[in-house]
């Protein structure tokens, strides 16, 4: 059973059709990719799934839940990381954990079980206590990443979540979402990087508002007789 | 909810500018106010021009130097020189008296003193002039002591609520509203304005928290600050300043609330029309603060005012809270003398909150 | 920008001179009168006269008096007791109460001043009818005059300090915020790789501002000129050239600001924080004469208030520069010490 359903979405702004009649399915614990050039609509169609905005028309059910209708029981069930870099910087490591931990109802003792998890996952025990602003940009991400998945929700979305960083760093940023993919929480990712986008299992590339093309990254290759998911994207933006 | 409030003092106490704005401009002010700034006149410059130099000028020459209002300035040649004086800045009033004074006194009954004063600055003028006359004919009294006037209305003149004639009770209830009004709502706009522009705004509202949740847990523990505050100037012009707080404390303390309420619903509705954390302080500090210190009554009355600017105030938050302050602390009325105010006040805060719900929805819309 | 620069100081001048006055023009007077007799009311008549006094009720008890003070409809109540007549014919003495509310000390002062001169007046009435129409002399014959405002006209006082206030806010504000703006883009980066010099740097950043500051002055004297008719009875050419200094002053203090910061918001943080404590102290509502001497001290250090004092003697009074030698000195130094501070501070290398 799919996880996230969508049909027919429409979101319009005024005359404006932001997203136009998308029609897709995410399989729970898959990590699907929403690739995309910049306007093409992508991040209207996250914020909808996130209960962030509501649709036009269309059906929209993320975890069993109607977006439009039970976004309460939606939000309980998801994760959210933004493009903007969104934990409190004046706040320590712990604290940011507390408090987003706090905010999903978490116990104190489950906020610590998670954190202490989370944190020596990535290696970052010892910087418990240190304030977030004063850590490199790729480790904030990291964390930023693990308060997201704190509560354990069935779906995560990632909004370009590897922006300004390095390629080590972007290389171990996959690697949690692998493990985090093989706890069986679904990802759901969009990235302007193409070689992340052959991590993915499955990705949709959007262009002016609709879906042009879903499958598996090397159906998309072959399809467009493509060396890469570059070349393919770039095709079908020239198109 | 607890957790957000924690949270939200961790961002204050963190943020030196925040502490700095919280606790340094209310003692700051309050200070400044209470002891540097009155609109009273005291030690004005005065040069005198005896032409006579008879015992009776020179008595009244001491009456006005020994009452607090005057000191002798340095010596005007003559009256030619009055206005290089007054150009110079030094001088703020001329007294001239004319010539053979005690005598003319005797034979004719009368005597001509002048009074010239620099009106360029009208209402220290208009102060020095009043009490120059009030002191001569103060002396006059004296003087005329023994000759019997045919008939005389004597005024007792009495003054409600201030004898002392201080400023202070007229700045403090306006600092009090000022400082409250303006922490208030910058510190909230600013706060939230932050949350959007850093874009964990987003992450709280995909979380199961409702936004009436958020917003209240953003504000509460401003809230608090802004009462902590309040108490602050309280004790501040109480213990220091010598202020009273006639009627009831506790009725003082509620409408303090209250308006602290309003203060932040303004604050909520600048942090949702405001872009960034750079729009939201220049609404809060620029488009608040002149008006709410020139338009409120704090210093200026706003009864001799234009109309439409007397229109404009009553839009005006502060002017209402200020008149509860005056009621409550200096002229220790109770409840029924203020509930038009504090009404008008929970009219407000209600509207603002409105309408920041209305910008909100459109926002996630 | 543009609207920011030009239109609210407009507005804030145009609102400014017209709310800040301390002129009394309402007395709103309750009258007592216990008496009821020709005399009460030849009194209560003579309180009709003036125009600035209402008489906003008549009450039959103090008590119903003291509730229009109360609710703040009334500012004083004139009390004219039982057999006033009758005492003045008999006793030829009689007494009245005046009762002020004080709250506004220095409103208080002048509408107490104004009541009882009104009340020695009507003596002086009584005393011709009484006396069969010889009048008696007073003793003290005061004459008053004010010199430079006759009027009274508070926005005469009040335009030129709001002046000081506009093209002070404009340039403290910008030049604070400019080049901390360059450094949050990363622009100034740009500039420091770059072979100019620190002073040009300086200099580069604060000419556009003084320029702007100087027409925004040369506009609101237009406008003060035009529309609210106040005098400029001193040199123009000593205005500008005061406010030239001033402004380098100034903006040396704004670009000071800004070179000890890292944000916009602290630079308007720490340029508002001043600007709020600079302009109370000032004179610019209240007299800086009667403040204790440590305040006066204080504000030996307020640039804000020499300039006003300066613009308020040469504008009003006519002043010349020999009489504004003393604050004008202070100026200069202030802008020297604040334009080196900030060329100092300002490192081309940190940035």
């Amino acid at each position: 059973m799919p996880i996230i359903e969508v049909e027919n979405l429409v979101k319009k702004f005024g005359s404006f059709v932001a997203n136009d009649n998308l029609t897709f399915s995410v399989e729970a614990g898959e990590i699907y990719g929403f690739l995309g050039a910049n306007g093409a609509g992508k991040t209207t169609a996250m914020k909808i799934l996130c209960g962030l905005s509501s649709p036009t028309s269309g059906k929209v059910m993320v975890a069993g839940y109607d977006v439009a209708k039970q976004s309460e029981m939606v939000k309980q069930r998801i994760g959210y990381m933004s493009q903007r870099f969104s934990l409190f910087e004046d706040l320590s490591v712990w604290e940011n954990f507390q408090f987003f931990g706090g905010i999903y109802g978490l116990s104190k003792a489950k906020i610590k079980e998670r954190t202490s998890e989370l944190l020596g996952r990535l290696g970052l025990e010892s910087e418990k206590n240190q304030i977030l602003g004063s850590l490199p940009l790729g480790w904030k991400q990291k964390l930023a990443f693990s308060v997201s998945i704190i509560h354990q929700p069935s779906i995560v979305f990632l909004d370009e979540p590897t922006g300004g960083v390095d390629p080590i760093t972007r290389r171990q940023f996959w690697e949690i979402i692998y493990e985090t993919a093989s706890q069986g929480i679904t990802v759901f990712v969009t990235t302007h990087y193409m070689d992340e986008a052959e991590y993915c299992q499955r990705v949709s590339i959007m262009a002016d508002g609709r879906i042009v093309a879903l499958d598996t990254p090397a159906n998309l290759k072959a399809k467009y007789n493509a060396a890469n998911i570059e070349e393919v994207f770039l095709k079908i933006a020239r198109n | 909810m607890r957790g957000f409030i924690i949270k939200e003092f961790y961002h204050i106490f963190r943020d030196i500018r925040s502490m700095v704005v919280l606790f340094g401009m209310p003692v700051i002010q309050v200070l400044l106010f209470g002891f540097a700034l009155s609109t009273e006149v005291k030690n004005a410059p005065v040069a005198i021009i005896d032409h006579s130099n008879d015992q009776v000028t020179r008595a009244i020459t001491s009456k006005l130097l020994s009452s607090g209002f005057f000191i002798l300035a340095d010596q005007v040649p003559g009256e030619d020189h009055i206005e290089e004086v007054f150009r110079h800045g030094k001088v703020k009033e001329v007294i001239i008296f004319e010539s053979d004074f005690a005598t003319k006194l005797e034979k004719d009954r009368q005597a001509g003193i002048q009074v010239i004063a620099d009106a360029s600055d009208p209402n220290t003028a208009n102060l020095l002039v009043s009490y120059t006359s009030a002191i001569v004919s103060d002396y006059q009294q004296e003087y005329l002591k023994g000759m019997s006037l045919p008939v005389t209305v004597k005024t007792e003149t009495q003054m409600m609520y201030n004898p002392a004639l201080k400023s202070i009770f007229m700045f403090v209830p306006g600092v009090i509203t000022i400082l409250l009004m303006l922490i208030t709502a910058m510190m909230t706009s600013i706060s939230i304005a932050k949350e959007n522009e850093m874009g964990t705004m987003e992450i709280l509202l995909v979380s199961p928290m409702r936004p009436i949740q958020i917003i209240a847990g953003k504000v509460l523990p401003y809230v608090l600050l802004a009462f902590v505050n309040a108490l602050i100037i309280l004790l501040l012009s109480y213990f220091v300043l010598g202020m009273p707080v006639k009627g009831n404390l506790l009725l003082l303390l509620a409408e303090s609330l209250l308006f602290i309420v309003m203060a932040l619903s303004l604050g909520i509705f600048i942090s949702t029309v405001s872009k960034s954390q750079q729009m939201a302080m220049m609404l809060s500090m620029f488009a608040l603060m002149l008006p709410t210190i020139l338009l409120s009554g704090f210093i200026f009355p706003i009864e001799n005012m234009p109309l439409p600017l007397q229109v404009i105030s009553n839009l005006m938050p502060p002017r209402w809270f200020i008149i509860i302050v005056k009621s409550i602390m200096i002229k220790g009325l109770g409840f029924h003398y203020i509930w038009k105010e504090t009404l008008i006040i929970a009219g407000m805060a209600l509207f603002f909150i409105a309408l920041s719900i209305k910008k909100f929805k459109v926002r996630l819309g | 920008m543009l609207p920011v620069i030009f239109v609210i100081p407009v507005i804030q001048l145009l609102i400014l001179a017209f709310a800040v006055t301390f002129e009394i023009k309402n007395i709103n007077l309750v009258i007592v009168d216990q008496d009821h007799s020709v005399a009460s009311r030849q009194l209560v008549s003579k309180f009709t006269a003036p125009a600035f006094y209402h008489i906003k009720a008549y009450a039959d008890t103090y008590a119903e008096a003291e509730e229009q003070l109360k609710t703040g409809k009334a500012h004083q109540i004139l009390i004219i007791p039982q057999r006033f007549g009758s005492d003045l014919q008999k006793e030829t003495k009689a007494s009245v109460q005046l009762i002020t509310n004080a709250i506004d000390g220095s409103a208080a002062a002048i509408m107490n001043a104004y009541g009882n001169s009104i009340i020695a007046d009507y003596n002086q009435d009584i005393i011709v009818d009484m006396t069969g129409g010889i009048e008696m002399k007073q003793p003290f014959n005061i004459r008053y005059s004010y010199w430079f405002n006759p009027e009274l006209d508070y926005k005469t006082y009040m335009v030129p300090g709001i002046l000081v206030l506009l093209v002070t806010i404009i340039g403290m504000f910008l030049s604070s915020m400019n080049v901390v703006r360059e450094k949050e883009m990363g622009t100034i980066e740009q500039i420091n790789v770059s072979p100019v010099k620190k002073h040009q740097f300086v200099i580069g950043k604060l000419l556009p501002f003084w320029f702007i500051a100087i027409f925004e002055l040369a506009f609101g004297l237009l406008l003060a000129r035009i529309v609210f008719g106040i005098p400029i009875i001193g040199s123009l050419w000593l205005i500008f050239g005061v406010a030239s200094v001033y402004l380098l002053a100034v903006l040396g203090i704004g670009l000071f600001i800004s070179t000890l910061v890292e944000t916009q918001q602290q630079a308007m943080f720490l340029a508002w924080f001043f600007a709020v404590v600079f302009i109370m102290m000032s004179g610019l509502f209240t007299p800086t004469d009667s403040m204790p001497e440590w305040a006066q001290q204080v504000n030996s250090i307020n640039p804000i208030a020499y300039f006003i004092k300066m613009m308020r003697m040469i504008m009003l009074k006519g002043s010349q520069f020999q009489d504004i030698l003393k604050p004008f000195i202070a100026i200069v130094i202030y802008a020297v010490i604040s334009l080196t501070l900030s060329v100092w501070r300002y490192r081309k290398v940190a940035g």
